[in-house]
C-alpha cells in the first residue's frame, strides 16, 4: 500500500461520487417534476390572489419551463450551494437540514454504535454455544425483529416505558414551551433514549446474524480443530480464531447499513415525533415542499456513500488479504 | 457423532420422522393456505359495522382483537387490512420482478448494457429505500397507484443484481457461443437459452421480495402516503391506533402489527424453503 495507490483509490471515489451526486440530483429532480405537484398553489396554501400575480409568480417558479432547461439551472444552482428556500420553514434549504440533521444524528449514531457492539456480542455467544437455548433464542430474536415493520416496534416500545411505566416522556425533542437551544442535556437526553433504544433493537438483528453464522463457519474449519487439538479451548479459542476473523466483515457491514439507519431514522422519528432529518422529510413529501425533499434525497445520498466508502476503507486499509494481493498484482 | 438411528417403517413418520422433502412441502403448504385463507375471508367481509356502544373494548372472545373507536370489530377490520397489503405486495412485486427480468436479460447483450444495468442498480441503491418509495409514490400523485408503483420500482435491485450474475457466468458457456456463431440474435439467445436458467433463481427472489414489499408498503401508508383512511391498509390502521396509544388501548396496535409480523414471517419460511427445494445441492436430502 503505497501513496501512489491510495491517491488512485481517492481519485476514484471522488470521481465516482461526483458522478453519482449528478445522476441522483437528475434523476430525483425529473421525478418530482413528473409529478402533479404546482409549486404556486402549494406557495400559496389556497390563499386567493389575482390572475396576474398568478403570472408572477409561475414566472418565478418556472412553471412551463422546459425540462433541460430547469435541470441547467437547478445543477448550476446547486454547484453554488444554493438548494432554494423551503416552502414549509420559509427558510433556506441548507441551514434547514443542517438543522434537522444534528438532532438525528445524535439518534443516529448512538444507536448505530449500539446496535454495532450490541449485535456483534449476541453473535458471538449465539455462534459459541451453537444448538444451546442461548443460540435459538437470539435467532428467534432476530427472525422476529427482522420480519417486524420497525415503526410497530417503536410503538410497542412507546406504550410500555412512556405510557405504563411513565417513565420518559411521549415525544418531541425538547419540552413543549422551551427553546430547543434552551433545553437542559438531561431534558434532550430523556428524549433521545426510547427512538435509540428501538433502533438499536432492530439494527442489531442483521449483524447478529451475520456474526453467528460466520463465527459457526470459523469454528467447524480446519484451522480450528488443529488448534483444538493443540489444546486451546474456550473463550481464548473463540477470541484467537474466531473474532479475529469475524470482527472486520462485520464492521464493514455495520457501514453499509446506513441506507436501512436512515430509513428507520425516518419511521422511529415518526413515532417518537423527534424533530429530526426523517420527520422533516416526511413533512415536507406530505406537504409537497420540493425544494426541501429534493435537498435531504441528496443529503441522505451524500450520507449513505459516505457509509459505502468507510466500508471500502475499512476493507482496502485494514484487511491484510486484500494488501497482499494487490502487491501481488 | 455420526451415530445412524435405528428406523422404524411401522412408526408414524408424521412431522417428526418425515424426510426434510416431506416436511419441506409441508411447511410450504401450510403458509400458503393461510394466507390464501386470510385472502379470501377478505372477500365476505364487506362493511363492517360501526357501534358506539361497543366502542373501545378489550379483547374478548366476542371481539377477538377488541374494538376501535367507532366500535368496529379490529379483527375483521386486521384481516381486511392485511389481504389489501398482501395484493398491494403482489402487484408490487410482479412490477418489481418484471423490470428485474428485463434488466437482467438486457445485461447479456454487451457489455455496455452490462454497464448501464450496473450504474442503474447502483444510482437506486445510493438513496435510502424510504426515500425513495416517497419520491416515486409522489411522482404518481399519491394514492394507490403511487404506493404500488413506489413499493413496485424500487424492489427490484436485490434480484436484478442476482440475475445479472447468473446470466454473465451463463455467457461464458460453449453454447452460447455456439449459438452466437450460427447467428442467433441477442434477444433469442437471452429468451431460449438464458431465460430458463434463472427461473429458479426468479421464483425464489419474488417469494423473499414480497414481504420486503409488504414491510414497505405498511411503512409508508404509516407515513401517510397513499391510501386514504377509508380503505383500511394495515399502516393505515397502525396510524390511526398511534392517536389512542396514550389513552392505553394497547390492543389497536398490538393485534395488526403481530398479524402483519405472522404474514411476513410465513413469506419468509415460504421463501426459504422453496429455495431448499430448487436449489439441486439441497433438495434431495
Amino acid at each position: 500500500m503505497n501513496r501512489k495507490s491510495i491517491i488512485k483509490f481517492f481519485g476514484y471515489k471522488l470521481i465516482r461520487f461526483i458522478i453519482l451526486m449528478i445522476a441522483v440530483a437528475i434523476f430525483s429532480f425529473i421525478l418530482l417534476d413528473l409529478s402533479p405537484i404546482n409549486p404556486v398553489s402549494v406557495y400559496l396554501k389556497g390563499a386567493a390572489v389575482s390572475e396576474a400575480q398568478r403570472q408572477i409568480l409561475n414566472q418565478y417558479f418556472g412553471v412551463g419551463v422546459p425540462l433541460p432547461t430547469k435541470i441547467y439551472h437547478w445543477l448550476l444552482d446547486l454547484i453554488q450551494g444554493n438548494l432554494g428556500t423551503s416552502l414549509i420553514y420559509r427558510a433556506p434549504v441548507i441551514d434547514v437540514i443542517v438543522d434537522k440533521f444534528t438532532a438525528s444524528l445524535a439518534l443516529m449514531s448512538l444507536s448505530w454504535l449500539l446496535s454495532g457492539i450490541i449485535g456483534f456480542l449476541l453473535g458471538v455467544v449465539a455462534g459459541k454455544n451453537k444448538g444451546s437455548w442461548i443460540d435459538k433464542a437470539v435467532k428467534t430474536y432476530c427472525y422476529a425483529i427482522q420480519s417486524a415493520p420497525s415503526f410497530w416496534v417503536g410503538m410497542l416500545i412507546l406504550m410500555v416505558f412512556a405510557v405504563y411505566l411513565k417513565l420518559f416522556p411521549i415525544g418531541f425533542g425538547v419540552p413543549i414551551g422551551v427553546k430547543s437551544t434552551d433545553a437542559t442535556f438531561i431534558e434532550w437526553a430523556s428524549r433521545l433514549v426510547l427512538p435509540t433504544l428501538t433502533l438499536s433493537l432492530v439494527g442489531l438483528a442483521p449483524i447478529a446474524m451475520y456474526t453467528r453464522n460466520e463465527l459457526v463457519q470459523v469454528l467447524s474449519s480446519d484451522y480450528v480443530l488443529f488448534a483444538k487439538s493443540r489444546g486451546e479451548k474456550g473463550w481464548d479459542l473463540v477470541k484467537n480464531h474466531g473474532i479475529r476473523n469475524i470482527l472486520l466483515p462485520a464492521v464493514t457491514l455495520q457501514f453499509l447499513s446506513f441506507s436501512e439507519l436512515f430509513g428507520g431514522a425516518v419511521l422511529v422519528e415518526q413515532v417518537f415525533s423527534y424533530p429530526g432529518i426523517g420527520q422533516t422529510a416526511v413533512a415536507a413529501g406530505l406537504q409537497s415542499d420540493v425544494p426541501l425533499f429534493l435537498g435531504i434525497v441528496l443529503f441522505s445520498a451524500v450520507f449513505v456513500f459516505v457509509g459505502n466508502l468507510l466500508a471500502d476503507i475499512s476493507y482496502y486499509f485494514i484487511d491484510p488479504r486484500i494488501k497482499e494481493s494487490e502487491f501481488n498484482d | 457423532m455420526i451415530r445412524k438411528k435405528a428406523t422404524n417403517d411401522k412408526e408414524q413418520w408424521f412431522l417428526y420422522k418425515a424426510n426434510l422433502r416431506t416436511k419441506t412441502l409441508l411447511v410450504i403448504g401450510i403458509s400458503v393456505l393461510l394466507i390464501v385463507s386470510i385472502l379470501i375471508s377478505s372477500l365476505f367481509i364487506g362493511e363492517i359495522p360501526t357501534s358506539f356502544t361497543s366502542a373501545n373494548q378489550m379483547p374478548s372472545l366476542q371481539h377477538l382483537f377488541g374494538t376501535d373507536w367507532m366500535g368496529r370489530d379490529m379483527f375483521l377490520r386486521t384481516i381486511s387490512g392485511l389481504s389489501l397489503s398482501l395484493i398491494v405486495g403482489l402487484v408490487a412485486s410482479g412490477v418489481s420482478t418484471l423490470i428485474s427480468i428485463i434488466l437482467g436479460l438486457f445485461s447479456s447483450f454487451n457489455k455496455f448494457a452490462d454497464e448501464a444495468v450496473a450504474s442503474i442498480i447502483d444510482l437506486f441503491g445510493s438513496i435510502p429505500h424510504i426515500l425513495l418509495i416517497i419520491l416515486i409514490s409522489i411522482m404518481f400523485g399519491g394514492g394507490t397507484l403511487g404506493v404500488i408503483m413506489g413499493v413496485g420500482l424500487t424492489h427490484w435491485t436485490p434480484l436484478a443484481r442476482v440475475l445479472r450474475s447468473e446470466v454473465k457466468e451463463i455467457k461464458t458457456k460453449e453454447y452460447i457461443h455456439l449459438a452466437q456463431n450460427l447467428g442467433k440474435s441477442k434477444v433469442w439467445i437471452a429468451t431460449k437459452h438464458i431465460l430458463p436458467l434463472i427461473i429458479s433463481q426468479i421464483i425464489v427472489g419474488i417469494i423473499l421480495m414480497f414481504p420486503h414489499a409488504i414491510m414497505h408498503e405498511a411503512a409508508i401508508t404509516f407515513l401517510g402516503f397513499g391510501l386514504p383512511p377509508h380503505e383500511p391498509a394495515i399502516g393505515v390502521i397502525l396510524s390511526e391506533s398511534m392517536h389512542y396509544l396514550s389513552s392505553g388501548y394497547w390492543w389497536l396496535a398490538f393485534y395488526p402489527g403481530v398479524s402483519l409480523l405472522i404474514v411476513v414471517l410465513l413469506f419468509d419460511l415460504i421463501g426459504e424453503n422453496v429455495e431448499k427445494l430448487l436449489n439441486p445441492e439441497t433438495a434431495q436430502e
